[in-house]
């Protein structure tokens, strides 16, 4: 079984026991991405629901709370992932062609970018919470008194919380595909996990497309 | 023959009545008839499928029977099986949505009882001022509507010999109604889980005649023991609570008091509501009380325009949450007033408003 | 051939030793028994609640439970019979090993993956049974909001490893799509995959589309009881019903989850122990995905008297008649396939028939609950409970005994007794009907569910529930001692004992390490029982 045990550059490299061709490996793994990105759209589709409940039901609500958020950081955030799915389609077409430098570049800099919008996220999240504006119970932000409007900064906490947790998790993958890549496992004939990483950031980013406007530039 | 019928009559008969609660209104009996329905279209299915699942396992068990037919479906069967199902269920679809329909609309003469649950009892609350727990006291052939609601958790009103049940849910006014025909001791039960003693929190719904229950209202005690049993199960007492509860007309409140309406008036003057809300349809900060109930509003909700009616539901979600919908024409200046007024009090303040015609 | 020698000798038993070779395999058979066995525990844990619920109930008043207690037997009972057994039984443990197997594979598609969900399974239930030696938890499995929110009880665990628990199902789902999407043997297209299979890829589909909802939630409602984010929470402008929308729109689905691997493998059953080619084949399996289709609208029927609008029960109720369409159409069609077949009636095929037996029950009885006006007295009642056990226990639970029993040959090499197998099916379905008939009157009379207490008029048919609850639980461990006997010393079984046409039986029993030693070649539909020729010799 030559599964990705060890450092295995990519020339000598063999798909796994029980497929026929490297090429039915790479397509088993490309569906069940797809099939597990499905369950992610479906996992935020749950608090996208709540999300829409509230803005049924409290629609003022929604309109007067949401100017607590900076929509100037959430609008940097987004051109920050945009462009980091920017480099990681670099990183994957340069996967794809077996160019090792420049893999490692654009991973990089995929890495460096999300590490910026963690940090604008930071300061968003540290500002909320010194002026107490927290989900729920915790919520006791005294100049705007709205009835209603924790709940929406319960749902601005998960929604956000999540997403930047599948930032974080991907910032992960992301190294571990860097050292990888460094050791030359990638090339024409084995670039699967980087394919499948892409697939996986370019969904983290797409999420945080449509929860931009739907929380910063509630109208 | 026809001796074997009435016998066959006889026992399904028996059989029907010792496996259903007594059908103690007009909407339970029309339940009945569905529900026997659904037995009797169930049991053909059923013997049939079971009886042709034995017929085949004696007929072409393998002892016997050695020419296994090569064949893999047959069309117009297939097709039959699928069409005739189909319109038999939406048959007992639409049946059952008409008698849907006459659980859910209670007449307009109703008499109204507020229900509060909370962990583990029902307290109810009549219209002049009267309250008890654990006993709902309603005269016969009356139509009444429960105005529910719950302090805490989930709970679920259901009365089985009148075939409605109904989740009590914190925070807003669910209904039901029934008329009953048959006087006595009804049991009910809640019926979602709401903790401890969820399996305790019974009442008795006790059926009076129209003057003995005036006469309870007024404050005389009635002899509960004394009235029939629950006809569902003859011989067994219905239950109240679990055991070592307060007997309810010890508990019950009435006679000389204040009305529930009255309660509501003392409240909106102690709580401030008259600084802005008038009671004889003059124009303050606020809308007046006067001709409010039912009647149809043009509010504003998130910058739009809607119509709402004034109902139990609009009326305590303006007074826990005002600004949720501000009606028209009006400045969005009142405080919300969740948890300043528990159930009863709102109870009470909705009664007023509705007292002022 | 240089490979007979392994064929007799090598298997995936004894492919490799010692107990690390098991913890840490990839081989999807192996997996699929460390599963089966894991359940079989977790559902040895769940019986032993139902018992003490039972017992409890034995007669009114509280005998040898406080009312706390109680909450609590019930609700492990629940939450652990429909999370931690129900649910992965079939999928998980049967449908693991026959899966691959079915299809001519080595493996699944992902079998790293396949081990990280039995271990996700592990971590998960691990958690939530870990209450039981705390305070416990009293939500019901539905974990209704606000109870669920204000109860001192230990959920908030409970509800982690129910979150943790739906990765696994994800991951066994996902796997199982692309497996049967990528690695079928030549020449098995679709339309001669297996219905069992059919079942397997429509309930993968429901997992995977479903479970992250549940996931969600879940997730939302553990936020609730540690930092209060109100969603759900009506003191703070929360609407307890959208936690029920939220739940019954996995739950429902999930219905579907543990039953359609049930009619698979009744679908894989029947014929092969009629020698009879399925009837309606394409019928079954268009029904099987109109079921998983429509499950996923008609969840509002768990909340008819909710407080949800008239319109949604109007249009739940609607919807909802639909899925007996297609259950009615699988009834049928395999009575069509016993019609004229030669049956035998091995064990198997005893439990096939007793599912058909109750599962038409708790089919039609689920008719009842559909109609809207009718369900508003029966739900929430013992009516209820009565339905979904005819469905969960009566349809899964002996539709997981016929393919344990079915399969047995398969998974070990050798044969059980027959006459103890035959005798626990008649037990197991006797006790069943007694424990479970009696709580259809029970609900009709207004008896409500996860009541710790009950009136005195209920007594009798409480007590015949009650003994019917002993009769299935000696039923059970006749088969669970049968079996083990099997293990221990039944005769061999030979590769293929029932004479069956799927592709598992065309290998060894047990099989070799990788399933075939040459890759199977398909060249006709699975149930092609050809007449007189598809006869069995007397000795079988």
């Amino acid at each position: 079984m030559a599964q990705a045990t060890g450092s295995v550059p990519h020339h000598e490299r063999h798909h796994a026991h029980h497929f026929k061709t490297g090429m039915e490996e790479f397509e088993a793994c490309k569906q069940g991405m797809w099939i597990f990105l499905v369950t992610e759209v479906l996992f935020f589709a749950g608090m996208f629901m709540a999300y829409a409940v509230l803005r049924v039901f409290y629609p003022q609500m929604m309109k007067d709370v949401h100017q607590l958020l900076n929509w100037k950081m959430g609008a940097l955030n987004t051109v920050i992932l945009i462009s980091s799915s920017l480099s990681m389609a670099l990183a994957v077409s340069a996967a794809q062609r077996g160019e090792r430098e420049k893999i490692v570049r654009n991973l990089w800099i995929t890495l460096l970018f999300a590490g910026g919008f963690l940090v604008v996220k930071y300061f968003e999240y540290s500002h909320k919470i010194h002026e107490a504006i927290l989900p729920g119970k915790l919520y006791a932000y005294q100049e705007l008194s709205v009835a209603k409007a924790p709940l929406f900064f319960s749902v601005y906490f998960v929604m956000t919380g999540i997403h930047g947790l599948h930032v974080i998790i991907g910032m992960g993958v992301i190294y571990w595909l860097i050292r990888r890549a460094s050791r030359n496992e990638f090339g024409p004939n084995y670039f699967t996990p980087v394919e499948m990483t892409g697939l996986y950031w370019h969904f983290v980013d797409l999420v945080w497309i449509y929860l931009f406007p739907l929380l910063y530039l509630v109208s | 023959m026809n001796k074997l019928l009435l016998c066959l009559l006889f026992i399904t008969s028996t059989a029907q009545a010792a496996t259903i609660p007594v059908a103690a209104s007009d909407v339970a009996q029309s339940w009945d008839g569905i529900y026997w329905f659904l037995v009797y279209l169930s049991l053909v299915f059923f013997v049939g499928i079971v009886a042709a699942m034995i017929i085949f396992a004696v007929k072409y068990r393998s002892g016997v029977y050695k020419k296994p037919k090569y064949i893999h479906g047959n069309t117009p069967l297939e097709i039959i099986w699928t069409v005739i199902p189909t319109i038999l269920l939406f048959v007992c679809f639409g049946w059952g949505w008409q008698v849907y329909k006459e659980m859910i609309h209670a007449p307009s003469d109703s008499m109204e009882v507020r229900v509060i649950g909370k962990q583990w009892l029902w307290q109810f609350v009549y219209k002049n001022g009267t309250s008890s727990v654990g006993d709902l006291f309603v005269p016969v052939n009356k139509p009444v509507k429960l105005i529910m609601s719950s302090e805490d958790v989930l709970h679920a009103f259901f009365i089985p010999n009148f075939r409605v049940k109904k989740d009590v849910v914190p925070g807003m006014y669910s209904n039901v109604w029934f008329e009953a025909k048959v006087p006595g001791i009804h049991q009910v039960y809640c019926t979602e889980y709401c903790g401890t003693s969820h399996s305790g929190m019974l009442a008795r719904l006790i059926v009076l005649s129209e003057s003995q229950w005036k006469d309870w209202l007024s404050g005389k005690k009635i002899d509960v023991d004394a009235l029939p049993a629950d006809p569902t199960f003859p011989g067994f007492r219905a239950n109240r609570l679990g055991e070592g509860m307060p007997d309810a007309q010890a508990g019950t409140q009435s006679g000389g008091q204040l009305s529930l309406a009255d309660k509501g008036k003392a409240l909106v003057s102690t709580k401030g509501c008259v600084a802005c809300h008038s009671a004889d349809g003059s124009k303050l900060v606020g809308p007046s009380y006067k001709g409010l109930y039912g009647r149809e509003e043009k509010v504003v909700e998130g910058g739009k325009t809607i119509t709402v009616t004034a109902d139990d539901n609009y009326l305590r979600e303006s007074i826990e949450n005002p600004l949720a919908k501000v009606v028209e024409g009006y400045p969005p200046s009142m405080p919300p007033y969740k948890g300043l007024v528990n159930e009863e009090e709102l109870a009470a303040i909705i009664e007023y408003i509705k007292s002022l015609k | 051939m240089s490979h007979s020698a392994s064929a007799h000798g090598d298997n995936y038993l004894n492919h490799s030793h010692g107990l690390k070779s098991w913890l840490l395999t990839l081989d999807h058979k192996r997996i699929g028994l460390m599963y089966l066995f894991v359940i079989l525990g977790m559902f040895l844990l769940g019986g032993l609640f139902a018992l003490g619920v039972r017992l409890e109930l034995f007669s009114p008043g509280m005998q040898y439970l406080t009312m706390d207690q109680y909450n609590r037997f019930f609700t492990y009972h629940g939450a652990i019979m429909v999370f931690m057994v129900i649910i992965p039984l079939i999928p998980a443990a049967i449908g693991n090993f026959i899966l691959p197997m079915q299809i001519g594979a080595k493996d699944v598609a992902f079998p790293r993956w396949n081990l990280v969900s039995f271990y996700v399974y592990i971590l998960g239930a691990t958690i939530a049974s870990s209450t039981l030696f705390l305070k416990g938890v009293d939500t019901g499995w539905t974990f209704y909001a606000p109870y669920s929110i204000k109860t001192g009880s230990s959920a908030t665990l409970v509800l982690l490893g129910a979150f943790i628990m739906g990765f696994s199902s994800i991951l066994t789902g996902l796997n199982f799509i692309v497996t049967i999407h990528k690695l079928r043997a030549p020449g098995l297209t679709w339309d001669r995959l297996p219905l069992f299979l059919w079942a397997l890829y429509a309930t993968s589909i429901i997992q995977v589309l479903a479970t992250p909802v549940l996931a969600i939630t879940l997730l939302l409602l553990v936020l609730e009881r540690l930092i209060g984010i109100g969603i759900f929470d009506p003191t703070l402008g929360g609407d307890p019903v959208l936690f029920q929308h939220f739940f019954w729109f996995y739950s429902h689905p999930a219905v579907y989850i543990m039953v359609l691997p049930a009619m698979g493998v009744i679908s894989d059953v029947i014929p092969a122990f009629s020698r009879k080619p399925v009837f309606g084949y394409k019928a079954i399996a268009a029904a099987t995905f109109g079921i998983a289709l429509v499950s996923f609208v008609v969840w509002g029927h768990h909340m008819f008297v909710s407080g949800q609008s008239d319109f949604a029960n109007f249009v739940f109720s609607f919807l909802t008649m639909l899925v007996a369409v297609p259950t009615g159409v699988k009834v049928f069609s395999w009575l069509g396939t016993m019609y004229k077949g030669s049956l035998r009636f091995d064990t198997p095929m005893l439990y096939a028939m007793g599912f058909l037996f109750v599962f038409t029950i708790g089919g039609l009885t689920g008719v009842f609950l559909a109609v809207v006006s009718v369900d508003v007295h029966l739900t929430a009642t013992y009516f209820v409970v009565a339905h979904f056990h005819y469905v969960m226990v009566g349809g899964t639970l002996l539709a997981f005994l016929a393919g344990l029993h079915y399969w047995f040959p398969k998974f070990s090499g050798k044969m059980y007794s027959e006459g103890p197998a035959r005798l626990a099916s008649w037990m197991i379905m006797v006790g069943f009907n007694v424990t479970f008939f009696p709580q259809f009157i029970l609900g009709v009379l207004g008896m409500p569910r996860r009541y710790a207490d009950y009136l005195p008029q209920l007594t009798t048919l409480n007590r015949i529930s009650t003994m019917g609850s002993w009769i299935l639980g000696i039923g059970f461990l006749v088969v669970a001692w049968n079996l083990a006997r099997g293990l221990k010393s039944g005769r061999a079984s030979g590769p293929n004992p029932w004479g069956a046409l799927t592709l598992e039986w065309m290998t060894a029993s047990p099989p070799p390490h990788e399933n075939f030693l040459v890759e199977p070649v398909v060249t006709d539909g699975p149930y092609e029982y050809r007449g007189e020729k598809a006869l069995m010799g007397d000795n079988a």
